[in-house]
């Protein structure tokens, strides 16, 4: 079974849109708001279609608005391709 | 002496028939020129549908030589400015060639014949080192978005200040003030003005489908661009050229022109925020509305209608509607606002000079284009957005905004001549 | 002296084939240094033309915000580190200057070429579904403009002007309207990045380009020799302000931009004459000066005899006596709508230290009959400088820098 951790989406995030402001990248930031870690809603629909083209899933346009933290996208993505 | 800015002659290459009264009778009509993409398979992207022009540059009068050396863009804003030269009367070979100026907007230059060179160029894009010889001899003029002011310049004769302005989707309103200030200041005494863009290509669909802007609602192309509709869903791209000239009100008068309007006041300003997002409050579209209505010495009392950028976001539907509220007080409640978009789609930098026109048109017909498509009033937006049908109404003074990626807003304010 | 309202430049940073920043740049200009150079950023051996001035050493991770690589052309990289840079070396604090007042107008000339490239390349090789988020902001020729004025909080009258390579002197005129129009501080200039496979092949198809492999012998404006130009990428930003409003607060300031005309040429194969010369005079008129109190011009250099032939004729009968010629851009080659920026800057470098400097291993043909500076940079006198630039297609401009004070 697949699963996409907080390790996962943090390397993609960095890719698509550069290292996060705040520097770190661990739990502590798990519950902070993607904007405050200086992630905008670009930044988001980039990182949704990376991550959509690998796992081969859709994400829809309210699921991309829905994921506020990284821990609600690590949520959501691990819930879609582990087989909902 | 103070010069003052007056519009003399419009054209227009709009999606449906080109020229300025098929343009005018679509807009009063509330007829949607939005439809099934037919340029190309649209069946990969998520959002398939356009405004299009049914514009044929050889039926237009280009000669074969032009067709094939100008991309799309640049034959529209051609065949335009032909009809507004036209349209104003003005002889300008009989100019001083030195006295007359283009100013062009364009928001992405020449798309179309970018991509579909770089398609052969690079075999369908399996190479990075592109095959330079078989790119096609004028592919440089597609390279830079100059060109589309070249090539206007060349046609109408003229040698005075000449260029394009691109700031993305206020391209075309932001080109038109710059001829204005051309004039006030003595640059120029004629400046043929207007703006162009023919992005219906798969780059721009999939560009603007990656960002989710463009409405998905494929089942219904027709009615799917809706502006201040609580079930908008993204704009629909469109394609058009309109340009008009300008010229000093003594001398329109002294030669005996017809004047469609003055073009009174422009500005614009940036919410130096965010490339595509706007925040709420719409604060900078005020302010650019503010500076505008000062310089035409307006009051909001003075406004009789005004042409939104109405792009069919919420997010935008909101902001403007703010930024009426908050430049033009309780005159905002009052004064008839639509979204030609909602008919001709989003023609990005070409939308602006587009919106003129038909402002200028509302000034001389006393008659207020609707928005169409606008079924399901937004509850959070309380304006008068004139649903789906024209309506008659004294047009004497108008304000068109506009506002575009980079975080750029601009307003323009247009004003009935009297003798 | 000048009056309170005359536009000034008070900050700049360059970043070009010689040199990044205001002093590297400068220094291997003022000894010749050469910018052009075999190309390294993309497999350039199966063209006939295989030189260009390339910009090494930038590193925009150093540069440029980690948030804003991903989303941003290497052009609009430049546009951000030298924004950066001058709005340092003006010393503004730009706390004083309202957000309304603040303003960025650039010269653009094709967009984010390598950007866009890479995007096409998505799209056809692999399928819509890969074309990135950031297409949609990062190759349109606003994407300059946009990512400064919302890096800086600069909420005033921006814009973006398109003339190909007289893009960076109508910026600067655009920009001076702005100021008119009661702007405290503009950041105008331009960049250029457009060394990507499929921008160099639009520009090989001119038959304007050099296709010489020695890099000594390429690109020789005014030269008997002269055989096209070579594209070159980087170009320069600069910060004016009202010359009042930068003397109240004490900056340092480059020169001012007195004079400032455009024109556009007669079609091809038309029977009128060109219109440098007329752009040229109707900038000295606008300076309110004589031909006569113009102490060094900057070229435009294009490199092709016809070309070279028109502008040492627009200069000889503008000014009917040997007037300095300056073509630095001998040394970086044409950096499209970074090209006039940088010249501008030069030029305000040349009143500072009051040096022309030299055309590098270019021998002025004289049948044009110009004192083109070469072999070496000449000290002088150097109040007012006349800057020209054109074009593709037939874009005009031409600009009068002035030290403000003395007469």
């Amino acid at each position: 079974m697949t699963t996409f951790t907080m390790e996962d989406l943090g390397a993609v995030l960095k890719d698509a849109a550069g290292a996060p402001e705040t520097g770190a990248w661990n739990d502590d930031v798990l519950d902070l708001p993607f904007y405050e870690l200086g992630y905008d809603s670009l930044a988001l629909l980039e990182v949704s279609a990376r991550i959509g083209r690998q796992f081969k899933i859709a994400i829809p346009d309210d699921a991309v608005v829905e994921m506020k933290t990284p821990r609600i996208a690590v949520e959501y993505i691990n819930a879609r391709i582990t087989g909902a | 002496m103070t010069r003052r800015v007056v519009i003399t002659g419009l054209g227009a290459v709009a999606p449906g028939d080109p020229g300025v009264k098929a343009f005018w009778q679509l807009l009063t009509a509330g007829r949607s020129a939005t439809r099934p993409i037919s340029f190309f398979d649209p069946s990969p992207f998520r959002s398939r549908m356009a405004a299009e022009a049914d514009f044929d540059p050889a039926r237009e009068g280009l000669t074969p030589q032009q067709v094939r050396r100008m991309d799309r863009t640049a034959q529209m804003a051609v065949v335009a400015a032909r009809e507004a030269v036209a349209d104003a009367g003005v002889d300008l070979t009989a100019r001083d060639p030195g006295r007359t100026g283009v100013s062009i907007g364009s928001a992405c230059g020449c798309t179309m014949g970018l991509e579909s060179e770089y398609v052969v160029v690079s075999d369908a894009g399996r190479k990075w080192t592109v095959d330079h010889e078989y790119a096609m001899p004028h592919i440089y003029g597609y390279h830079v978005p100059s060109t589309l002011a070249a090539e206007v310049a060349w046609d109408v004769g003229a040698e005075g200040p000449v260029s394009v302005t691109s700031t993305g989707c206020t391209s075309g309103l932001d080109a038109i003030g710059h001829a204005r200030e051309l004039i006030l200041e003595g640059s120029a005494d004629v400046v043929v003005a207007g703006a162009t863009d023919a992005p219906i290509s798969p780059i721009s669909v999939a560009c603007f489908d990656a960002i989710r802007a463009t409405s998905p609602e494929n089942d219904d192309p027709e009615h799917a661009s809706r502006p201040f509709d609580k079930r908008r869903a993204g704009f629909v791209l469109g394609e058009g050229s309109a340009v008009m000239v300008l010229e000093d009100l003594d001398a329109a008068r002294a030669r005996g022109a017809h004047i469609y309007a003055e073009l009174r006041g422009f500005a614009g300003r940036a919410n130096a925020t965010h490339m595509t997002g706007l925040r709420p409050d719409g604060t900078e579209m005020a302010e650019a509305i503010r500076v505008a209505m000062n310089q035409a010495r307006l009051d909001p009392s003075d406004i009789d209608y005004i042409n939104a950028h109405g792009s069919g976001t919420k997010q935008n539907d909101v902001h403007e509607t703010n930024a009426f509220k908050r430049s033009l007080g309780a005159r905002a409640y009052d004064v008839p606002v639509s979204s030609i978009k909602s008919m001709i789609g989003h023609s990005l930098g070409a939308i602006g000079s587009l919106e003129l026109v038909a402002c200028a048109l509302a000034i001389e017909h006393n008659v207020v284009p609707p928005t169409a498509n606008l079924h399901v009033p937004d509850p959070d937006l309380d304006l008068d957005y004139v649903p789906l049908t024209a309506r008659d109404h004294r047009v004497d003074g108008v304000l068109c905004v506009g506002s575009g990626f980079g975080g750029f807003q601009s307003a323009a304010v247009l004003s009935r001549v009297t003798s | 002296m000048i009056a309170t309202d005359t536009a000034v430049f008070t900050g700049m940073d360059i970043i070009a084939p010689t040199g990044i920043g205001i002093e590297d740049y400068w220094s291997a200009t003022l000894a010749g240094t050469a910018g052009i150079r075999p190309i390294e950023r993309f497999d350039a051996s199966g063209y006939p033309v295989r030189l260009a001035g390339e910009v090494r050493g930038f590193d925009e991770s150093v540069r440029v915000p980690a948030r804003l690589v991903p989303q941003t052309d290497r052009m609009t990289q430049f546009a951000l580190a030298a924004a950066d840079g001058a709005l340092t070396d003006s010393a503004l604090d730009l706390d004083t200057v309202p957000e309304f007042g603040r303003a960025v107008v650039t010269a653009n000339s094709s967009g984010g070429f390598e950007f866009g490239q890479r995007e096409l390349e998505n799209l056809w090789s692999r399928g819509s579904e890969y074309v990135g988020a950031y297409q949609s902001i990062a190759w349109f020729y606003a994407a300059n403009t946009g990512q400064v004025s919302i890096r800086h909080g600069f909420k005033g009258n921006c814009g973006v002007v398109a003339t190909e390579q007289a893009g960076g002197l109508d910026a600067a005129g655009q920009a001076r309207r702005v100021l008119r129009n009661g702007a405290g501080v503009v950041l105008t200039g331009g960049t250029d990045a457009s060394l990507c496979p499929w921008g160099f092949i639009t520009q090989l198809r001119t038959g304007l380009l050099s296709t010489r492999t020695d890099p000594s012998r390429a690109y020789l404006p005014f030269d008997a020799d002269a055989n096209g130009f070579l594209p070159g990428e980087g170009g320069a930003m600069l910060v004016m302000e009202p010359y009042g409003s930068a003397a109240a607060r004490g900056a340092r300031v480059y020169g001012a931009l007195t004079g400032y005309a455009c024109g556009f040429d007669p079609p091809p194969g038309s029977p009128r004459p060109p219109v440098l010369g007329r752009v040229a005079r109707r900038a000295l008129d606008d300076a309110g000066i004589d031909p006569a109190q113009v102490d060094v011009v900057f070229a435009d250099a294009a490199g092709t005899p016809a070309l070279d032939r028109a502008e040492a004729a627009a200069i000889r009968d503008l000014f009917g006596r040997p007037v300095p010629v300056a073509a630095p851009k001998a040394m970086t080659g044409r950096l499209y709508a970074g090209g006039a920026a940088l010249d501008l800057a030069t030029a305000l470098l040349c009143l500072r230290d009051q040096i022309i400097p030299a055309a590098a291993g270019v021998t002025a043909d004289p049948r044009l009959d110009i004192d083109l500076v070469t072999d070496a940079s000449r000290p002088a006198a150097i109040h007012t400088v006349l800057v020209l630039a054109r074009g593709y297609g037939g874009f005009n401009a031409a600009a009068v820098l002035s030290l403000p004070g003395e007469e």
